[in-house]
């Protein structure tokens, strides 16, 4: 069976991790390529960087940061932020990125996950979804870093993104983000039973039963999480030490 | 030198990257003379089979990987370790290099998620050099939709998803085929990417 996966995340601007880091042994704690290598070595399963660059030559000093991190570490890299066609999704594969990661790009202009999946394969065309509650069992999506409402429902949103080929959903939950009381489990549960995709899930996560809760009590194939892993509140290896001892797979 | 046949189709800059992190020697090559003159030759690949059958077709590179697979080490990576079977039914029955017996299908599981794609556990079937230094609770990173049928003696190590998935396979010589790619897959895949590297 496959592994459930334990999956950090970094922000990115002009080549420099956002959030601070607290690392031990790392020269430059800014260093993205460091912060992966750190990652890689407490067993993550895939490392996400999310670009959060505005300028055309940040986007070039961000894409050195992924040919660099390719070079020394060798677990899947997804690479998500400022993707806004089929070129940027060739220029970042060819980078070294193993999927793109596509959002407010994807809701705008859907046919780039057909396109992209066409062309490159399903299995590297990643969408990420923010997504908040508006009524009972029911929520709608949003876009540039969920500041804007699209008005569009969540479950359409899931059935659709899988009809035009997406590989894989990474779900972050705008009510559960940055409260640290856990993953939305109730929006994962009714989206990983709306498709038979990968869904990982983002957004919440705050103590280590988290990770334990979300593999338990929904079909999230994996957990991300930046912050928490950032600020070295816990490591990879302590969550998967954890899942483990409650039975669930990991590598 | 490891030559990392370079046809067109796959993500060889991965496994240049890897062997270049682990200091084995290798270069990208599409030419006759470089595969020959090569200590061991890695086959990537990513698409689908006909596809890249057609682009080593065309390279004029079928006959001399067959030829040199007899004389020195030659692995498969994900579709390039398909190859290396007779047959694949991957939209079209379509010859492979025929080097290992057996065929490459569809796989099927009506409750699995197909792709299989993600760390699965590598668990062994038969000795084989690859697997120095490989315990018992491994893994390795997969991304594919159709898989291998073969005899179980050509199967060094198998995954579980829906039934015995071949990932590591060979003809007991030269032939290494992985389904997964090791040069995605942590540790493991390096160690199995530096023992392969040894045998030349």
């Amino acid at each position: 069976m496959l592994a459930k996966r334990i999956i950090p995340c970094l922000d990115v601007r002009n080549g420099k991790v956002v959030k601070g880091v607290n690392f031990e042994g790392i020269r430059d704690v800014g260093d993205p390529v460091e912060c992966a290598e750190e990652y890689n070595r407490q067993g993550a399963d895939e490392i996400v960087f999310y670009d959060i660059t505005a300028s055309y030559e940040g986007r070039g000093v961000f894409l050195d940061v992924v040919r660099e991190t390719a070079k020394k570490v060798f677990v899947p890299l997804t690479v998500g932020g400022g993707i806004k066609s089929v070129e940027d999704i060739r220029e970042t594969l060819r980078a070294g990125a193993d999927k793109v990661s596509v959002n407010s790009q994807a809701v705008k202009n859907p046919k780039l996950i057909k396109d992209g999946a066409d062309i490159f394969g399903s299995q590297c065309i990643c969408v990420g979804i923010d997504a908040k509650k508006i009524a009972d069992h029911k929520w709608t999506v949003y876009i540039n870093g969920g500041r804007v409402d699209m008005n569009l429902d969540l479950i359409d949103w899931v059935k659709r993104i899988e009809q035009l080929g997406a590989g894989e959903i990474c779900l972050n939950s705008i009510d559960a983000d940055g409260t640290k009381n856990g993953f939305d489990i109730e929006m994962l549960d009714a989206v990983c039973k709306a498709c038979t995709i990968p869904v990982i899930a983002s957004g919440g996560a705050g103590k280590i039963d988290d990770f334990a809760e979300v593999f338990e009590k929904t079909g999230a194939t994996a957990a991300l999480a930046a912050s928490l892993f950032h600020f070295r509140e816990l490591t990879v290896q302590q969550v998967k030490k954890y899942c483990r001892d409650k039975g669930i797979i990991v590598r | 030198m490891t030559a990392i046949i370079d046809y067109g189709a796959g993500n060889i800059f991965s496994v240049k990257n890897a062997l270049d992190y682990l200091g084995i020697e290798s270069r990208l090559v599409s030419d006759k003379e470089s595969i020959e003159a090569a200590d061991s030759l890695i086959l990537p690949g990513v698409g689908a089979f006909p596809a890249a059958m057609k682009m080593l077709g065309s390279a004029g590179l079928v006959d001399i990987i067959k030829e040199q697979a007899k004389k020195k080490p030659l692995l498969g990576i994900c579709l390039g370790m398909q190859m290396l079977f007779e047959k694949s039914y991957e939209f079209e029955e379509c010859d492979g290099l025929g080097l290992i017996g057996g065929s490459v299908k569809k796989m099927e599981a009506t409750d699995l998620i197909i792709p299989h794609m993600g760390w699965n556990k590598l668990e062994k079937l038969n000795d084989c050099p690859l697997l120095s230094g490989i315990g018992d609770d491994e893994y390795v990173y997969f991304v594919h939709s159709y898989k291998a049928e073969c005899d179980d003696r050509n199967i060094a190590a198998y995954s579980e998803y829906g039934g015995r998935v071949p990932a590591l396979v060979t003809d007991g010589k030269f032939v290494f085929g992985a389904q997964f790619h090791p040069e995605k897959s942590g540790e493991t895949g390096l160690k199995i990417l530096r023992s392969f590297g040894g045998l030349a």
